[in-house]
């Protein structure tokens, strides 16, 4: 599983980084957990708010955290 | 407890705190007055019993005013998502457009950070230069907590009066920029930029889940000011006991014309959220400075600030930064003085 953490640096897109990551740990994942920070990159994906959460190259969610129940149910539906 | 953090919990909860809400508000003026005249048995008049007073009475009722606030606005906001707005102003004519994108802008969640992802997202699916202008100086200029401190700090006509006035430059620099055709001062590689196509705006939240995001923002935002408001009222309260009235009449009076501008001058690179600077400015208009004045202050404080400039620098060639700068910057002096007229 590809996960990436999309962000220019702002707090938000630092605490989802941190949450996939122990997310990934907690759930003994094998997931691949890279943080994306090239601007053109970003706007690829076409999200309009970061922190934005792709996984599989498909956004999940954009302009805020999830919870860590959202968390769980975006990461084990895959 | 569980029960709480069940779905129908979250929802019943606030129902049943909105009650204690209402009754300690209400309480809190009696009580300050309890507190500070009674129990600390201090002389009504005193500096120091009034300095007390203030910051006892003016604290609690922010905290209260911004914690019930935020909670409804995290919630609307769930509403309006950056996407959905874009949708609403993409091929909008210039005017309307300018309107439209002010007042979303003030729902819209919006923090400098994602102001270039924003800009290019807007540019890219045809919202006009000027349109997308309106929206990025309405966005961090009213928020709901300046408009909280304004309401709890200055009654609800000061809280009206910002709003209208930074909705008024919000259009007015907009449709400016707009007018200008300044598209060629964008940096070239932001029209070369392909954005893509799968934004989330399929994202289905269920209710209890934007209960959960308006006690998110609760924990976020007052999280963060709550410290700044509290520095502020400080300062409001040493001021407001120890500083003699009318003694900024004759820095920031009505009479001073080159206070306005002096004013902007100083709040542009001044950077500080709402929070910390509408406390110190209740005091400013407490000791004399005039309305006019202290609003410019104010908007060029929370509404023009360099970081974000810096940021915005990635997107649009120095130029039109100045421009932007000199045309908000316009637009805030013309409120200065209209007030200052007015009133």
């Amino acid at each position: 599983m590809e996960i990436k953490v999309l962000g220019t640096g702002c707090t938000k897109c630092k605490s989802l980084e941190k949450m996939v990551r122990e997310k990934v740990a907690e759930l003994k994942l094998d997931a691949n957990v890279t943080k994306e920070e090239d601007i053109v990159k970003i706007m690829g994906y076409g999200i309009l708010s970061t922190p934005g959460l792709v996984i599989n190259d498909k956004v999940v969610m954009s302009g805020r955290l999830p919870s860590d129940k959202e968390l769980n149910e975006l990461l084990s539906k895959i | 407890m569980n029960f709480f953090n069940s779905s129908k919990g979250k929802i019943i909860l606030p129902i049943l705190l909105i009650p204690i809400w209402y009754i300690v508000y209400y309480n809190l003026q009696a009580f300050t007055d309890w507190f500070v005249f009674s129990v600390l048995g201090m002389t009504k008049g005193e500096h120091l019993a009034e300095a007390i007073w203030f910051f006892i009475f003016e604290f609690p009722k922010v905290l209260l005013l911004l914690t019930l606030i935020i909670f409804f606005v995290g919630i609307v906001r769930t509403f309006f998502t950056p996407e959905r707005t874009r949708k609403a102003l993409e091929g909008k004519k210039t005017f309307t457009g300018n309107v439209l994108a002010a007042m979303l802008g003030i729902v819209t969640p919006f923090c400098s950070c994602s102001a270039i992802p924003l800009f290019l997202g807007f540019v890219e699916a045809g919202v006009p230069l000027g349109v997308t202008f309106s929206f990025l100086i309405a966005a961090p200029m009213i928020n709901e907590v300046a408009i909280v401190l304004l309401y709890g700090l200055f009654g609800w006509q000061v809280a009206l009066i910002y709003v209208l006035t930074g909705l008024f430059i919000a259009i007015f620099a907009g449709w400016v920029i707009g007018l200008f055709k300044l598209e060629h001062w964008v940096e070239d590689w932001v029209y070369k930029t392909k954005v893509g196509q799968n934004a989330s705006d399929i994202e289905k939240i269920k209710f209890s889940d934007r209960i959960n995001l308006g006690y998110n923002a609760i924990k976020e935002i007052v999280g963060k000011v709550w410290l700044y408001v509290a520095l502020g009222i400080v300062v409001g309260a040493g001021a407001h006991g120890y500083v003699p009235a009318e003694f900024m009449a004759s820095i920031m009076g009505k009479d001073v014309w080159y206070a306005v501008p002096l004013s902007v001058l100083i709040g542009i690179p001044l950077y500080s959220n709402a929070a910390g600077i509408i406390p110190i400015v209740s005091v400013l208009i407490e000791k004399g400075a005039s309305l006019g004045t202290a609003l410019a202050f104010m908007m060029s404080v929370i509404g023009l600030s360099l970081p974000e400039m810096i940021i915005l620098r990635k997107v649009l060639k120095l130029p039109l930064i100045f421009t932007f700068v000199g045309i908000v910057g316009g637009g805030i002096l013309i409120v200065g003085f209209l007030f200052n007229w007015i009133f």
